[in-house]
């Protein structure tokens, strides 16, 4: 387990030599973007219109805050992740038009967006689901907020933050993924428990 | 002063409680699952955690974005003056923590896809009584993550197969659930009465405290028993690994039906958000699991 600081724009070559479970902040810009955020980038791509975020080098997150406006400024007050396998369906697509090279969320995801981390260069960081108010204190500035019109959690909130984390590398650009690898193990073990409990399978 | 009043300033406490304050008991197990947890991920993981708890209390701020959807626990003593209003002192309630607290607004209706804004709506906040002899008015409140409930399962036991069933039933569910619930979890099992029963039943035993086992001894030793067979899936903290996967596990029963095998599993994250009071009959109120601190 290597601990790494990296700072956006994340470059690919930064990126590939990072392993899963290795520890990871992220210091500078991160974006979120959950199902909805997700499709319209993708459909704005697709019809040659440009997105509000330049993203390549930044970090997705799969998040819906909670923020509060204080004057004119937005504050995050908690901002912890949303389960992430509801974003399987655009990740590879976005991580190839986009060029992220984190995506940070809970859950894990899938085969799909494995491949495509392996393909285009990105890992995907889980952070720890609930720890809302972690997170929310290394959010240094809401520095902006695009498509506002998707409602609070669904819109496109622009982050700077410093020491982001720590987000576990859970599926690394080499085809690692530590979710498949645990349900692997957890398929095992269910053997032996349903043997300890006399259940016949 | 007034019971609508009094039940709507407790009941706005207990809420604020709940979502910045773990309750000891879940604390105390999330500390211990950290110095026994082998994973070096999974102790990453529980450390965030911790250190999120401290953050919470610390900014008084909800301890998870999710503040979940609020259901109270009502426990009415059949003296008690105008247990009529206290329905919609408990919606004010919700509804003045909604904008002060904050909470996020989680009420949304199922038919447009609107959400209320202020966590109310047709049956939310869940209202759950039940009425008791005396003159005092007690009341929990259970803020439920979205995360755990989607893998909340009730089901159809074969009957001849029992407790093994049973047993079965519980640990594929915990299997199935993996990463999906923020584990370590907490569970609630129940089985017998029906369907909706056995639901009821296991959603409200996650109040029980962790420290608390079945006064049963039978039932406390099958609690033990499922407690050790899902920690050793290996699923660990937050699905990365590990050998913490439940905190606890509390079970419940009622008879059934000579056909019928009811079984439910109700999941609850670590971030186990409950808080509880009673009103005296004399406008005291007392503070069950938490100290008043503000």
């Amino acid at each position: 387990m290597t601990v790494y600081k990296l700072k956006t724009p994340i470059s690919e070559e930064q990126i590939r030599k990072l392993k899963v479970n290795d520890v990871l902040y992220v210091t500078g810009t991160i974006v979120t973007a959950r199902d909805q955020a997700h499709r319209r980038a993708l459909e704005y791509f697709k019809e040659g219109k440009p997105v509000p975020v330049n993203l390549e080098g930044l970090a997705v997150f799969h998040c819906g805050p909670v923020v509060a406006k204080r004057g004119d400024k937005w504050v995050a007050v908690a901002a912890g992740p949303t389960t992430s396998t509801r974003m399987d369906i655009f990740e590879d697509e976005f991580i190839k038009d986009f060029k992220v090279r984190v995506v940070i969320g809970k859950g894990g995801m899938g085969k799909r967006t494995t491949d495509a981390m392996a393909k285009y260069g990105a890992v995907y960081g889980a952070f720890t689901g609930g720890a809302a108010v972690l997170a929310a204190k290394t959010i240094k500035n809401v520095k902006s907020v695009e498509w506002f019109d998707l409602g609070m959690p669904e819109a496109m909130w622009v982050f700077e933050v410093e020491e982001f984390g720590p987000l576990t590398v859970a599926i690394d650009s080499h085809k690692n993924n530590l979710f498949t690898d645990v349900q692997k193990n957890v398929e095992d073990n269910k053997q032996k428990i349903y043997q300890k409990l006399g259940i016949s399978p | 002063m007034e019971t609508g009043k009094v039940v709507e300033n407790v009941a706005f406490n207990i809420l604020k409680q709940a979502v910045i304050y773990l309750p000891d008991d879940v604390k105390q197990a999330l500390k211990k699952a950290y110095g026994e947890e082998t994973s070096e991920t999974g102790k990453t993981q529980l450390k965030a955690i911790l250190d999120n708890i401290d953050l919470a209390e610390k900014y008084q701020a909800p301890v998870c974005q999710d503040t979940g959807t609020i259901i109270f626990y009502i426990k009415a003593g059949s003296k008690v003056k105008d247990l009529d209003k206290v329905e919609s002192a408990l919606i004010d309630a919700t509804r003045k923590a909604t904008k002060e607290v904050p909470l996020r607004p989680n009420a949304v209706d199922p038919f447009t896809g609107k959400n209320s804004g202020d966590n109310t709506g047709r049956y939310i906040p869940s209202l759950n009584w039940e009425l008791v002899p005396g003159d005092s008015l007690e009341m929990t409140v259970l803020t439920k993550g979205g995360g755990s409930e989607n893998v909340c399962l009730g089901g159809m036991i074969v009957p001849s197969e029992g407790i093994k069933g049973l047993k079965k039933f519980v640990v594929d569910a915990v299997i199935k659930a993996g990463a999906q619930p923020c584990p370590p979890n907490i569970l609630g099992i129940a089985m017998g009465g029906g369907a909706d029963i056995s639901m009821k039943l296991a959603k409200k035993a996650l109040l029980r405290p962790l420290t608390e086992h079945n006064p049963d001894p039978e039932i406390a030793k099958l609690e033990k028993e499922i407690f050790e067979a899902v920690n050793m899936t290996g699923i660990g903290p937050m699905g990365l690994g590990g050998k913490t996967t439940v905190l606890g596990v509390h079970i419940d029963y009622a008879f059934r039906h000579p056909a019928s095998f009811p079984a439910a599993v109700a999941f609850n994250c670590w971030a186990a958000r409950r808080a509880s009071a009673r009103i005296n009959a004399d406008g005291m109120v007392e503070y069950l699991t938490h100290k008043l601190k503000w």
